[in-house]
């Protein structure tokens, strides 16, 4: 019997001193009217036959070289990552709420928040929450508590290059207490955000760096209109992407409230879209408000330093109906995950890996825009990510080039946003020179053919 | 021998930051971050993995929390480099071994639960629970039914319950339950009316016990023209043998961390699939796969589902916890199913007794355990002051995590137990006579217990300094 | 046996009140309540300037495991609020009828009249 240890002899015993004749015995007190006899499941499959099974479906993914990012992107993660991730001792641990005999995980959380307080430039950091779309709508309603927004005067504005998925998933969830989504447009031309014309009743301002668009934003400026109009200001970051940018602390005079991210750059496989893990970062003044687990550092009664969960009274297995959130469960071995990813790689590989992120952006986009028909619609500043404006529609482009083993990007019409050729194409350090000239020759050959 | 990252940090030269971007935008200060060697990273979290229990190294007896063995086969397989390696965005017909395997999920758990269409794309539990009663406020709003702004829930429920309905913009009302444990029948009829819109139940229910009733209650829900929400926290208790469906419920999550044997990772990833009848198929959230007569797969999008309550997660979910999941169920089959429940059902009846035997009181002596129960060491506290903390504190010295405590506060001084089916009898004998021991040392020498654990890498923790002084991060 | 001093007025909702002078009272928790409540970690006490609603909630007090909704025991505007609770929230375990007061309001001497009287508080607590 697969995973169930029982022998027959042991059965027996058991069924015996619990009184009962058959296992079905011990469902006695469930009407008999409820209790089916069979399911529509498949037979099951021995370990050999699954693993068989499984990896024929693996294979048939075809295996692209990736060119697309949109919130989502390929890195290379070390070996030594998943390695002590997938040690049972993490991989199959409780949420640490017996601190004493889960000091493990609470001591990665707690440098996991150390680290992400150090690339967002903020004090406080959770534990994690589902991934960065659903951590930004927790982000927005941390800001309407903090505001004290009431009745129908709650609103957040919200840049109308903030990544599509992202803002789909503040509809749904905001959508469901009557928050207003204000859209802030952005410049046709520039691609980046032009200031609101005006703050309304609004708790907060979205400031995403980069955009949809892979541009980078005057973060300063938005920032300061934001608190200058009594906002606060929720950064929207890459966390690879910190360390070469400003960290959200700095931006402005006084520095971002907020800082919230998709973590996955941060030795997560892509795995077609998740599990990642959402990050959100605070000012400690803001802490009661902050949604999610907390891990801090205290001692024993010997004096020993320990850490442990606190501030649980914001969450919902104590404050239950007025908990800041309905979390749980969170990314916790996402988490561990991306702290053994930054200590692999420290402060300095990770400088080194978001330089080379970009200077392989420059290059290919470089190397693409000398392709006949090839245009860049938006000439500011960026990370790793740029639009391509295409002679055909990206998404015919996109496909035709999956033939030659590459996913070229993504095209802006799937979102609804830009022009029918709009591709938005990303490069990370996993692509080498021979990698970018590869999807040249490609999109040379395609264009002409299509 | 250092305990900290931050004491492993080498020097190395600052690295140029690139031209092109201005200088405003780019980092004030250098990136102050460790600089460990990699085999110093490999000790440091090799060693603190060391001062974690885990099922892989001891028993969890975690009631409300399913903590069977996580087979290794799931990760291995999850693991693949074809579907590790897939982007999000991946067009569908490069991504047909994905969502075949996520399509068979969808409709293998449609089979388990007795439901018409699960959506798979709920990252836990709690977000499963805020998408079910969205969608029961979606399902009411399409009929042009305003006025249901209320949510009953048991006052034994998990503290999501309310802390969701609440998130989706409900009034939460709470029913008591009696003390044989079933909900308070007369308080149900009192509070049913054209403002409730629905109910979140558990059964077998928090308190351990099947709600025997439930066809009446759901009868009663439906008649005053409101929907059941089964919380699926508990559905190891039944697997394979009950349908929440054939119950009476409408829409329900399941925890495939818990009841489908994906690990807990020290907090999560976990998933948190919802199943719905047939009439709030509509307001599924997206992303749902959907395949043709031809065989070809697809994602559903909201040109397909328009009245969908929309998206929970950028993308589909935590799809290496659903390949996990996929991997079990496919691994175990029909029969095998059928089996969690039963040997869940047998191992917590037999600890049940067991513990009796040896001098714990059960909180609802007179009814069946379903997958777990509940004893209640009052009589210990009125006897020496040992609580049911205590009791725990001192378990984890012996390697065994201690039990969910103090859930239900209902019940005073509880221990909530589940031992889960892939535990072996010698693993329980062992457990039931160390609880045994802890009863003697108990009323013998109070003092050991108070002072538990004595064995572990910390003794208790000052919790109460941890939260006046927050320490929540690493100074610089 | 939880302190309940007799000088003092308490609400159902465990709060004391003690009288000032001059249509001023000063507002704090109980030892019965913090007791319940185990070791505090914070206490957020309404502005200055605010009106509280006897029986309503006023504010929140958070111990290490639980929370628990501070109610306004009278009716009245807020007139000084205990500040040093922030830095000391241990204050209301220690010493909750002194150090650990939480606020100072203006109020009616009939409201006052109106709450339970030690021996009623106590008789509250056993039950």
């Amino acid at each position: 019997m697969p995973y169930i240890p029982h022998d027959g002899l042991e059965t027996a015993a058991m069924l015996a001193a619990v009184g009962v004749d058959s296992l079905d015995q011990l469902f006695d007190e469930i009407p008999p009217n409820l209790q089916v006899q069979d399911m529509a499941l498949p037979e099951g499959l021995s370990e050999m036959a699954l693993r068989r099974e499984l990896e024929g479906r693996a294979l048939s993914n075809a295996p692209l070289r990736c060119f697309a990012g949109g919130g989502a992107y390929a890195h290379h993660i070390p070996a030594i990552v998943w390695e002590i991730a997938g040690r049972g001792e993490f991989y199959s641990a409780y949420t640490p709420y017996q601190p004493e005999a889960s000091q493990g995980t609470l001591q990665v959380v707690y440098e996991y928040q150390s680290f992400i307080t150090r690339l967002t430039g903020l004090e406080v950091s959770n534990a994690s929450l589902y991934d960065g779309a659903s951590g930004l709508a927790e982000a927005c309603l941390m800001a309407l508590r903090i505001q004290g927004g009431q009745g129908d005067d709650k609103s957040i504005l919200v840049p109308e290059n903030l990544l599509p998925g992202w803002r789909r998933v503040l509809d749904s969830i905001l959508g469901l207490q009557q928050i207003r989504l204000v859209t802030v447009p952005y410049d046709r031309v520039a691609g980046t955000l032009v200031l609101p014309a005006e703050a309304g009743d609004a708790a907060a301002l979205i400031i995403p760096q980069s955009n949809a668009l892979g541009l980078l934003e005057s973060v300063d400026v938005l920032t300061d209109w934001a608190h200058g109009h009594g906002l606060l200001a929720i950064a929207v970051v890459n966390p690879l992407a910190l360390a070469l940018l400003k960290a959200p602390g700095d931006w402005g005079t006084q520095g971002a409230d907020m800082a919230v991210g998709e973590g996955q750059p941060l030795g997560i496989p892509l795995t077609g879209g998740g599990p990642y893990f959402g990050f959100l970062a605070c000012r400690k003044a803001h802490v009661r408000q902050l949604p999610g687990r907390l891990v801090a550092k205290t001692v024993d009664g010997q004096g020993r330093a320990g850490f442990c969960l606190t501030l649980q009274a914001r969450e919902q297995h104590i404050r239950r109906g007025k908990a800041t959130s309905n979390i749980c469960t969170n990314q916790g071995l996402m988490v561990t995950a991306a702290t053994i990813h930054m200590a692999t790689l420290g402060g300095h590989g990770l400088q080194r890996t978001a330089v080379l992120c970009h200077e392989r952006a420059v290059r290919l986009r470089e190397l693409l825009t000398v392709v006949p028909g090839v245009r860049l619609p938006y000439g500011g500043p960026f990370f790793h990510e740029f639009v391509l404006r295409l002679p055909h529609a990206a998404v015919a482009v996109r496909d035709a080039l999956l033939g030659h083993g590459l996913l070229a990007g993504l095209p802006l019409s799937d979102w609804g946003m830009g022009e029918a050729g709009d591709l938005l194409v990303c490069a990370t350090e996993l692509l080498d020179e021979a990698d970018l000239l590869a999807y040249r020759d490609a999109l040379t050959s395609v264009l002409e053919t299509l | 021998m250092s305990d900290s990252i931050f004491d492993h940090d080498h020097h190395f030269p600052a690295v140029e930051l690139p031209s092109d971007i201005p200088a405003e935008l780019l980092r004030k200060a250098p990136l102050n971050l460790p600089n460990p060697a990699e085999l110093e990273v490999l000790r440091h979290y090799t060693r603190l993995s060391q001062k974690n229990f885990s099922i892989d190294t001891q028993f969890y007896p975690l009631g409300s929390c399913t903590m069977k063995y996580n087979p290794r086969i799931a990760h291995t397989m999850a693991s693949l480099p074809g579907f590790a390696r897939l982007h999000p965005d991946t067009p569908a017909p490069a991504m047909q071994g994905l969502l075949q395997v996520l399509w068979e999920l969808q409709e293998w758990l449609a089979a388990v639960t007795g439901m018409a269409a699960v959506s798979l794309t709920p990252a836990a539990g709690a977000q499963g629970e805020l998408a079910g009663v969205a969608m029961i406020r979606a399902y009411h709003a399409a009929r042009g039914d305003h006025e249901r702004r209320k949510m009953l829930i048991p006052a034994a429920a998990h503290g999501t319950n309310p802390a969701s309905a609440q998130m989706a913009g409900f009034a939460v009302v709470e029913i008591p339950n009696l003390v044989d444990g079933d909900l308070d029948m007369a308080f149900l009829d009192q509070h049913l009316g054209p403002d409730v819109a629905g109910i979140m139940l558990t059964n077998p229910s928090t308190l351990g016990v099947f709600e025997r009733r439930i066809a009446d209650i759901a009868a009663r829900v439906h008649g005053a023209g409101g929907l059941l929400y089964y919380d699926g926290a508990n559905l190891n208790a039944i697997l394979g043998r009950v349908q929440p469906g054939q119950m009476g419920f409408d829409v329900m999550h399941l925890n495939l961390h818990k009841t489908f044997a994906t690990p807990h990772g020290g907090g999560g990833p976990g998933a948190g699939a919802v199943a719905v009848q047939e009439r709030l198929r509509p307001f599924l959230p997206l992303p749902m796969v959907t395949r043709s007569e031809e065989g070809a797969l697809r994602w559903l999008d909201e040109g397909d589902l328009p009245q969908s309550i929309g998206r929970l997660s950028a993308h589909g979910g935590n799809v290496g916890v659903l390949l996990r999941a996929h991997a079990y169920l496919r691994r175990l089959g029909r029969v095998g199913v059928g089996r969690v429940s039963a040997y869940a059902a047998l191992n917590a009846n037999y600890l049940l007794k067991e513990l009796q035997r040896v001098g714990y009181q059960a909180a609802f002596p007179e009814r069946r355990a379903s997958h777990e129960f509940i004893l209640t060491v009052s009589d210990l506290q009125k006897a020496t002051g040992i609580r049911a903390l205590d009791v725990a504190k001192r378990l984890l010295d012996f390697g065994i995590h201690a039990p969910t405590i103090y859930f239900p506060q209902l019940v005073p001084e509880c221990l909530l137990i589940e031992p889960t089916e892939t535990e072996s009898k010698a693993t329980l004998d062992r457990f039931v006579a160390v609880m045994a021991q802890i009863r003697q040392e108990a009323l013998a020498q109070p003092e050991l217990l108070r002072e538990a654990p004595h064995h572990l890498p910390v003794g208790r923790l000052d919790e109460a300094l941890a939260a006046r002084h927050l320490d929540v991060a690493a100074a610089q | 046996m939880s302190k309940i001093p007799e000088t003092l007025r308490y609400s159902d909702t465990h709060e004391w009140v003690e009288d000032l002078g001059g249509g001023r009272y000063r507002v704090g928790i109980t030892d019965h309540a913090q007791e319940l409540l185990g070791d505090l970690v914070y206490v957020e006490v309404p502005d200055i300037g605010k009106a509280i609603h006897g029986g309503e909630v006023c504010g929140v007090l958070e111990s290490v495991k639980a929370a628990a909704d501070l109610y306004a025991p009278v009716n009245g505007t807020v007139m000084e609020r205990h500040d040093g609770l922030g830095d000391n929230p241990q204050w209301l375990n220690e010493d909750p009828y002194g150090q650990g007061w939480i606020m100072v309001v203006e109020a009616d001497a009939a409201a006052w009249a109106g709450l339970l009287d030690a021996a009623a508080y106590a008789k509250l607590t056993e039950s």
